[in-house]
């Protein structure tokens, strides 16, 4: 379904990603680990059009998009809950869900899954009306989720959505993802530092460092990989 | 007394139009973070485009009421300012979107001087003050024996009144609204929703600028004289006006103005009092920003929200 090919970011001098290249199968969960600073987000930021590639090629659903304006890059049904979540604290939880179904006009559609986003964070429910900046960092990272779902998408990456969140309250929310995806068939690209729930619920894995993939393979198998557990999975 | 309500009330008809300037300023840098400062003279384009759409489409408007040949007059004033304002913010804004702020700010001041000595050129405007014409006809309305209001007064503040009313709509119902909001809370965030920034940007030009045309058909309709420097002075005291009610405001922009206006007519009106002459009531603007600045950095309604890591 996507496809990156040698794809190289810089910021100013600072050289991120020097050639990166993976695979997003449909309906699958890939995951790209990797230590701070690595590259994970360049990668994701790049792909969502918000820095310009300064090399290789982004395909996906057969047609090239490298460096398309964001909008016609969520317009083909590519979003991403970004690093930090950005939600937009001054509005109410409900304007921040209609900006994720921002592109869309099916106003029946888009009140259903609503709805469906309600039944999987039914947090998010009672505070509708609440303005999103007062909700706590976990809820935040579940309207994150919940707003990207709302634009109905075909491909969505997640940045991080651990990072802050309670131990127990991370297991919920990669068991709504996973849910999400076998129900739904929806393809998940998912950034995480922990390595060791990314390998659990996906099935591909690529590992970078220093803005190259070092490592790639069936989660199963990376997650032996006696490399990877020594400098990921503390083990 | 009564001489004070009269002031009071001339000073929320002069406020009420640094409100409309205000917004733009405010609107603008909301989604921008930079204070236009060719604003000014959009709403001295706005007065000027009464003045020459008047002369133009006057004669054809003869017969017809001056409530409906004011209306024309207005939105098509609007509607060009609103176009001006989107080839200001494509032409010279654009280009610089990625560059520091310091760049935008300084090209913001070169379109100011840029269009307000074009304008001076005799081909264009000319140099030396206009009358501008009655578009509203002259009327007083008593409403005690010593307290008055002019049928022109009543007029800008039933229009401001109308077009906050239908600002309040266009930012908190409609989609390019809530696309505004978001937009000038996270940028990223907004296009990450399939939000076209550009386009939001530009749309927002448009809006402000329209507003500040309204402004200069009122403001001169209060003081009919027109000249191409006539955008710097209330310019000034409407960015004032939003940077006290909290740069970014909607809502502080409008009371900001009023509170501009309310105590720039006081003192005219009383400085005598004190034996102050009465131009000393273009400086109280700054001293009350100066003020309130101390006490509230942020503007009187200006928040300084963070987002929760
Ligand atoms: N805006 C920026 N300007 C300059 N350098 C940047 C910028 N953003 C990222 N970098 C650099 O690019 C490299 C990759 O950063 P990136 O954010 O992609 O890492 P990451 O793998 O997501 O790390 P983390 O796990 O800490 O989020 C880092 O060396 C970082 O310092
Ligand atoms: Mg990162």
């Amino acid at each position: 379904m996507l496809e990156v090919s040698n794809l190289e970011v810089s910021y100013g001098s600072i050289r991120a990603l020097h050639g990166v290249s993976l695979k997003v199968p449909e309906k699958s969960i890939v995951t790209l680990i990797g230590a701070n600073g690595a590259g994970k987000s360049s990668t994701l930021r790049a792909l969502s059009g918000l820095i310009k590639a300064r090399a290789g090629t982004v395909v996906y659903g057969g047609e090239e998009i490298t460096n398309l304006a964001p909008h016609k890059i969520v317009a083909r049904g590519l979003c991403q809950v970004p690093e930090g979540r950005m939600i937009f604290p001054n509005l109410t939880i409900d304007e921040n869900l209609r900006m994720g179904a921002f592109l869309r006009r099916d106003a029946k559609a888009i009140a259903a899954d609503m709805d469906y986003a309600f039944t999987i964070f039914p947090r998010l429910l009672e505070r509708r009306k609440q303005l999103a900046g007062t909700m706590s960092g976990g809820e935040q990272q579940m309207l994150a989720i919940a707003r990207a779902l709302l634009s109905k998408p075909k491909f969505l990456m997640l940045d991080e959505p651990s990072l802050g969140i309670a131990p127990l309250l991370v297991k919920s929310i990669f068991e709504k993802i996973v849910e999400i995806n076998r129900t739904t068939g929806l393809t998940i690209l998912l950034v995480e530092q922990n390595a060791n729930l990314a390998l659990e619920v996906s099935n591909y894995a690529y590992v970078l460092e220093t803005g190259k993939v070092i490592l790639e393979g069936p989660s199963v198998e990376v997650k032996a990989n006696p490399q990877v557990q020594a400098a990921y999975l503390g083990i | 007394m009564e001489q004070f309500a009269q002031q009071l009330l001339n000073g929320l008809f002069l406020g009420s139009i640094y409100a409309l300037i205000a917004l733009g300023y405010t609107m603008v840098y909301g989604v921008l973070r930079f204070i236009n400062f060719a604003h000014g003279d959009v709403f001295m384009l706005g007065a000027f485009s009464g003045l020459y759409l008047n002369r133009w489409l006057g004669p054809m408007m003869a017969g017809l009421h001056w409530s409906i040949s004011l209306t024309v007059i207005m939105l098509l004033s609007m509607a060009i300012c609103a176009a001006l304002g989107i080839l200001i913010e494509f032409l010279a804004y654009r280009p610089l979107r990625n560059r520091p702020r310091l760049n935008v700010l300084i090209t913001a001041i070169g379109v100011s001087l840029l269009i307000e000595y074009t304008g001076q050129h005799p081909a264009v405007f000319g140099a030396t003050q206009q009358s501008f014409p009655a578009l509203i006809p002259a009327n007083n309305i008593a409403l005690t024996s010593n307290l008055a209001v002019t049928n022109t007064q009543m007029i800008v503040f039933v229009t401001v009144i109308m077009l906050l009313v239908a600002l309040r709509y266009i930012v908190m119902k409609t989609r390019m609204g809530l696309a505004m909001r978001a937009l000038s809370l996270n940028p990223t965030a907004s296009a990450l929703m399939g939000v076209n920034n550009s386009v939001v940007i530009s749309f927002t030009f448009g809006l402000g600028s329209a507003l500040a045309a309204a402004g200069g058909i009122l403001y001169a309709s209060l003081y009919p004289s027109v000249e191409p420097f006539m955008g710097i002075i209330p310019g000034l005291k409407a960015f004032i006006a939003a940077v006290l009610g909290g740069i970014g405001n909607i809502p502080g922009a409008a009371l900001g103005g009023l509170i501009i206006g309310v105590t720039e007519t006081l003192v005219g009106g009383y400085s005598s009092v004190v034996g102050l002459p009465t131009g000393y009531k273009d400086g109280v603007a700054f001293v009350i920003l100066i003020l309130i600045l101390l006490f509230k950095p942020s503007g009187l309604l200006g928040k300084t929200e963070r987002e929760k890591v």
